[in-house]
C-alpha cells in the first residue's frame, strides 16, 4: 500500500539525518514513539513529538531505555507501527527488550545513533562500535536485521525500508546510523505518498479459536489482533506455536531454529549491496554508513594512479553480506573493511574469506570519520 | 484457591471461559495464594459484565507473572520489570481496551520500580494487580524490597534488616487515583476491588498479601499456606480510608486492608486531549476518540 | 567548480548555526548545488565560540567535515581567534567590524568588514546580525546567485520575521556591493 498523504512532507528539504529518520518514520505510518532522551539521538523523538499531535501519532517521553523499548512493544501488539531511538548507554538498556521483541515476533523499529563508547564515552562524536552489540547485544542466539545510512537521505528512505523489513519479518528492525550522519545536514527529497511503498501488518484470516500466535509449519505466521477475541497468548519464555511456554530442548531448538531460519533463509531479499568498480578489483574496500562515503575520495586517488580498486557499500550490513564475500575473496587479491571501531564487521568478513585472500581493517576507536588519506595508506599496504 | 484443582475438577470449573484449560494444570504450589487472586480476577471479570474479548493481561517474571498465562484473555508474558510499560503502549495503542498488570511484589516495584511510580504519575489508565507474598518465590526465595523487617530469606538468612516499601503509599505519593489492599483470603472484598479497579478510569492498584507457602511460610517456619490464610484472618483489620503513613506491614503484625483511595485526575489521555485540543484548537483530532479512554 | 569550504562562527546566541543553515539551503536547495553542513554539539556549543560549517559543491559532499576553510564568517573575536589559522590560502575573511579585530592579511587572504551589529541595531532588532552578515558574505563572495540566499532566508526565518529579516540581508548586501565597488575604484 501506499504512504498517507497525510504523514509525507512531499518536497525538497534541508534536514539533519535524525529529523530526516523521524520524517521516514511518519512517512512509513509509524504512530507511536518512546524514548529517553540520550545525546546525539534526541532530534529524532524531538521532531516526531511536534509532528505527532496533529497526525494522530503518540510520543510518550519514558522513564529510561528499558521501558522505551518494553512500551513500543506494547504498542506494536496493539496495533500501531512504533519506534524509539537511543544511542550509547540507551542501546545497552534497549538490548533486555529488544530480545523479548525478537522472540515475541514484534515489528518496530529501533534506531541508534552510535557515538564513541565504551560507557558513556563521546556523546556527540560518531562511532561506529556497536555494530557487534547490534548482532548480538540481547542475550541468547537470534539474527537481526541491521541497516545503515550513509547520508540525510538515505535516513528518510532505510527508516520507511526498517518499518518494512520489520512488517515483512515480523521482528525488530535495526537502523545503525552515527552522530556524523544524525547530526549533518543535507538536501533531503521526499517523495510523494504514492511513491512510497509500504508493507502492511499481516493479520490471520483465521476466526478465533483456530488461529494461534505462531502458526504451525510457518515460518512467518500472520500476527493476532488484540481486541478481537483470540485471546492469545505470547510469552518471552521459549514456546510452542500457540505461544505456550515449553521449557525443554526440543521447544527451544524449534523455537530458535525459526526466529534465526527467517532471516537466513531470507538473507538474499535483505541483502542490499551497491558496489562500484568491483569487476576488474584487485581491492575492494567494503563498508557502510558514513565511513562508505568518506573511503570514496581514497578509492579515486588510488584509482587514478592505476590502482584497481573497488567499493562496496553495505547498507544492510546484519545478515552479513556473506555468499558475496565468499566469491569476492575468491577473486580478489585483498578486502578492506572501513569502519569506525577496531575491526567488528571485519571479523564477519574475515570469517567469510576464510584465508582465501589477505583481509584489513582500516578503523579506529571513533570521536571522527575517517581521514580519507588512512583509507588511501590502507589501499596501498594491501596492494603492495 | 479454586484454581488449585486436579484435571478432573477442573472440568466443571465455573470460571472454566475465562480460563486457559489446556494449561491446568498450573505449575503454582498447593496453598499458594495465587490461585484465589486469579479465581478472584475472573468473578471481577464476570460481575462487570464487560467484554472480555476487550480484556488484556500483561504480567512480567515471577510466579505471579505466570498468571498472564493461564487466563484466556488476551495475554502477554513480557520481561522482568517491564510488564507495566509494555502495558502502557498497549494501552495506548488500544484505549478501548481494559489492559491489567497482574504481577508480583519484586518485578512491579523492584526491578519495575521505575516504570510503576512513573506510570502512576502520568495516570495511565491500567489497572495493577500487584500479588505481595513478600519474597522472590520463582527464584527460590530471595529477599524483596517487600520483606517486612526480621523474616527471614535465603538472602537474609539472618534476618532482613532493610525497610520494605509500603505498596499502597507509593501508589497513592505516585499519582495513583484508586488503591486498595486485601489479603488472599478476602476473596469476595478482592473481587469487588478488581471490579472497581479495572471500571476506574486512571492508573489503579490493588496490593493481595497472599501466601507464598514453599518458601516465604517455610523459609519463616510459620506453617503452610493455610497457616499463613488463619493468620490474615486473625491479624487483617479492614480500614477503609486508612492514613497510608499507617499501614507499613511489620513482620507477623496486623495487615491493615481496604479501599484506602478513590479519587478523580484527568488520565494521561485525558489531560493529553485536553492540552492539546487548547493548543490547536478545532484541528486537533481527540486520540482514541471522544475523551480519548473510553 | 571543487569545493568551497565554510566555517562561520560567533557566540552562542548570536545565530550561527542558522547562518551556515541557510547558505547550505540555498545551495543544495534554490541554486542545484550539494552542501553539506555540520556543527559542534555538546559542551563545545554551549560555550563562547561556536561555530557551524558547510561545504558547497557542485558534486555529492563525500568528507563531511571541513578542514582549511575558504571562507570563514567571524562574529565574535574569540571564534576568530580560534579559528584564523585554519583558513586556507587565498580565502576570505568576512567579519563583523565592531566585534572582529583581525590580524594582519597573510597567505592574501582577502578581508571584508561590516558593522552588522549597527545594522541590525538600526532595524530594531540585534538579532538580525547574523541575516545582515549573510547578505553581506552573498555581496563579498561570488559562491551562488544572491537570490538562491535571499530565498533561503526568507523560508529558514521564523514566520511572521520575514519582512525585517530580508530587509536585514538586503541592507548587508548593498553594504558588501558598494564596499566592492569602493575597492575597486582604489585599486
Ligand atoms: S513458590 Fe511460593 S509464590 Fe511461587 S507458586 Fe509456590 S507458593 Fe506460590
Amino acid at each position: 500500500m501506499k504512504a498517507d498523504p497525510q504523514n509525507v512532507l512531499t518536497g525538497a528539504h534541508y534536514l539533519d539525518g535524525n529529523y530526516a529518520i523521524a520524517e521516514g518514520a511518519i512517512a512509513a505510518g509509524c504512530k507511536f514513539f518512546a524514548g529517553y532522551p540520550i545525546t546525539p539521538s534526541t532530534e529524532i523523538a524531538e521532531r516526531v513529538s511536534r509532528r505527532f499531535p496533529l497526525i494522530g501519532g503518540i510520543f510518550v517521553q519514558m522513564e529510561d531505555e528499558l521501558a522505551s523499548m518494553a512500551a513500543i512493544l506494547g504498542a506494536s501488539w496493539g496495533g500501531k507501527k512504533s519506534m524509539s531511538c537511543t544511542s550509547g548507554p540507551g542501546f545497552s538498556l534497549m538490548m533486555e527488550n529488544f530480545g523479548l521483541g525478537i522472540m515475541l515476533e514484534t515489528p518496530c523499529v529501533l534506531v541508534n545513533v552510535q557515538r564513541g563508547g565504551p560507557s558513556t564515552g563521546l556523546p556527540t562524536l560518531p562511532g561506529q562500535a556497536d555494530m557487534m552489540q547490534a548482532r548480538w547485544g540481547s542475550h541468547g542466539d537470534y539474527e537481526v536485521i541491521a541497516l545503515a545510512p550513509d547520508s540525510p537521505q538515505e535516513g528518510f528512505e532505510l527508516t520507511i525500508h526498517a518499518f518494512n523489513l520489520s512488517e515483512k519479518y515480523r521482528m525488530p528492525v535495526l537502523l545503525m546510523t552515527d552522530e556524523c550522519v544524525g547530526h549533518m545536514t543535507e538536501k533531503v527529497i521526499i517523495p510523494p505518498p504514492e511513491e512510497i511503498e509500504l508493507i502492511e501488518r499481516r493479520y490471520t484470516d483465521k476466526k478465533p479459536g483456530e488461529a494461534w500466535p505462531y502458526q504451525e509449519n510457518e515460518l512467518i505466521s500472520p500476527m493476532l489482533p488484540v481486541g478481537e477475541g483470540y485471546k492469545f497468548h505470547i510469552t518471552g519464555l521459549t514456546h510452542d506455536y500457540r505461544g505456550y511456554p515449553v521449557i525443554n530442548a526440543e521447544a527451544q531448538a524449534e523455537n530458535v531454529d525459526r526466529l534465526m531460519a527467517k532471516v537466513k533463509e531470507n538473507v538474499d531479499d535483505l541483502t542490499w549491496l551497491e558496489e562500484k568498480d568491483v569487476e576488474d578489483a584487485e581491492v575492494v574496500v567494503v563498508s557502510y554508513g558514513i565511513s562508505s562515503r568518506v573511503v570514496q575520495p581514497a578509492i579515486a586517488k588510488a584509482r587514478e594512479e592505476g590502482i584497481k580498486v573497488g567499493q562496496i557499500k553495505m547498507v544492510t550490513v546484519w545478515p552479513f553480506p556473506e555468499k558475496r564475500i565468499r566469491e569476492l575473496a575468491g577473486k580478489v587479491k585483498a578486502l578492506i573493511m572501513v569502519e569506525m571501531n577496531y575491526g567488528q564487521v571485519y571479523l564477519e568478513m574475515d570469517r567469510c574469506a576464510a584465508g582465501r585472500c589477505e583481509t584489513y581493517i582500516c578503523g579506529h576507536a571513533g570521536g571522527t570519520v575517517h581521514d580519507p588519506g588512512s583509507v588511501y595508506s590502507t589501499i596501498k599496504d594491501a596492494v603492495k | 484457591m479454586s484454581v488449585e484443582t486436579t484435571k478432573q475438577v477442573s472440568d466443571e470449573h465455573p470460571m472454566e471461559h475465562l480460563l486457559r484449560m489446556d494449561r491446568i494444570p498450573h505449575i503454582w504450589c498447593s496453598t499458594c495464594g495465587l490461585g484465589t487472586t486469579v479465581r478472584a480476577l475472573a468473578e471481577a471479570l464476570e460481575q462487570l459484565e464487560i467484554d472480555h474479548d476487550k480484556v488484556a493481561v500483561v504480567s512480567g517474571i515471577g510466579c505471579t507473572g505466570r498468571v498472564a498465562g493461564y487466563l484466556k484473555l488476551d495475554s502477554f508474558h513480557t520481561t522482568h520489570g517491564r510488564a507495566v510499560p509494555f502495558a502502557m503502549g498497549l494501552h495506548i495503542a488500544r484505549p478501548d481496551m481494559k489492559v491489567i498488570v497482574f504481577s508480583g511484589d519484586g518485578d512491579l516495584v523492584s526491578i519495575g520500580g521505575n516504570h510503576f511510580i512513573h506510570t502512576a504519575r502520568r495516570n495511565i489508565d491500567i489497572t495493577v494487580i500487584c500479588v505481595n507474598n513478600f519474597i522472590y518465590a520463582m527464584t527460590g526465595g530471595q529477599v524483596a524490597p517487600t520483606t517486612p523487617i526480621r523474616a527471614r530469606s535465603k538472602t537474609t538468612p539472618y534476618g532482613n534488616y532493610e525497610t520494605p516499601f509500603n505498596i499502597p503509599l507509593l501508589a497513592a505519593s505516585s499519582g495513583a487515583v484508586y488503591v486498595a489492599r486485601w489479603t488472599a483470603l478476602h476473596v469476595r472484598r478482592m473481587a469487588m476491588s478488581f471490579a472497581e479497579a479495572i471500571s476506574k478510569r486512571g492508573f489503579s492498584l490493588v496490593e493481595v498479601i497472599a501466601p507464598c507457602s514453599t518458601l516465604y511460610a517455610r523459609l519463616n517456619k510459620l506453617g503452610t499456606g493455610l497457616s499463613l490464610m488463619k493468620f490474615y484472618h486473625d491479624n487483617s483489620e479492614i480500614r477503609h480510608g486508612a492514613d497510608l503513613n499507617d499501614i507499613a506491614i511489620d513482620y507477623q503484625s496486623k495487615i491493615v486492608v481496604g479501599k484506602f483511595l478513590d479519587v478523580e485526575k484527568p488520565t494521561y489521555l485525558d489531560a493529553l486531549n485536553h492540552h492539546n485540543a487548547g493548543i490547536f484548537g478545532d484541528k486537533y483530532k481527540p486520540y482514541g476518540g471522544g475523551n480519548g479512554s473510553d | 567548480m571543487a569545493a568551497t569550504e565554510i566555517r562561520i562562527t560567533g557566540l552562542g546566541g548570536q545565530g550561527v548555526i542558522l547562518c551556515g543553515y541557510i547558505i547550505g539551503k540555498a545551495a543544495s536547495i534554490y541554486n542545484e548545488q550539494h552542501a553539506t553542513l555540520t556543527q559542534s554539539f555538546g559542551p563545545e556549543a554551549r560555550g563562547s565560540a561556536c561555530s557551524a560549517q558547510v561545504i558547497v559543491s557542485d558534486q555529492r559532499v563525500l568528507y563531511p567535515y571541513v578542514t582549511a576553510p575558504q571562507i570563514l564568517v567571524a562574529m565574535s573575536n574569540d571564534g576568530y581567534k580560534k579559528y584564523k589559522d585554519t583558513l586556507a590560502a587565498e580565502s576570505i575573511l568576512v567579519y563583523e567590524k565592531d566585534l572582529v579585530k583581525p590580524e594582519g592579511g597573510g597567505d592574501g587572504v582577502r578581508m571584508f568588514g561590516i558593522p552588522a551589529t549597527r545594522f541590525a541595531e538600526e532595524l530594531g532588532r540585534k538579532i538580525v546580525l547574523n541575516i545582515v552578515m549573510l547578505g553581506f558574505f552573498g555581496a563579498v563572495t561570488d559562491l551562488m546567485p544572491v537570490e538562491a540566499l535571499r530565498k533561503a532566508v526568507e523560508t529558514s526565518v521564523p514566520a511572521g520575521t520575514e519582512e525585517l529579516n530580508l530587509k536585514a540581508f538586503d541592507e548587508g548586501y548593498e553594504y558588501g556591493v558598494k564596499l566592492l565597488e569602493e575597492s575597486k575604484a582604489s585599486t
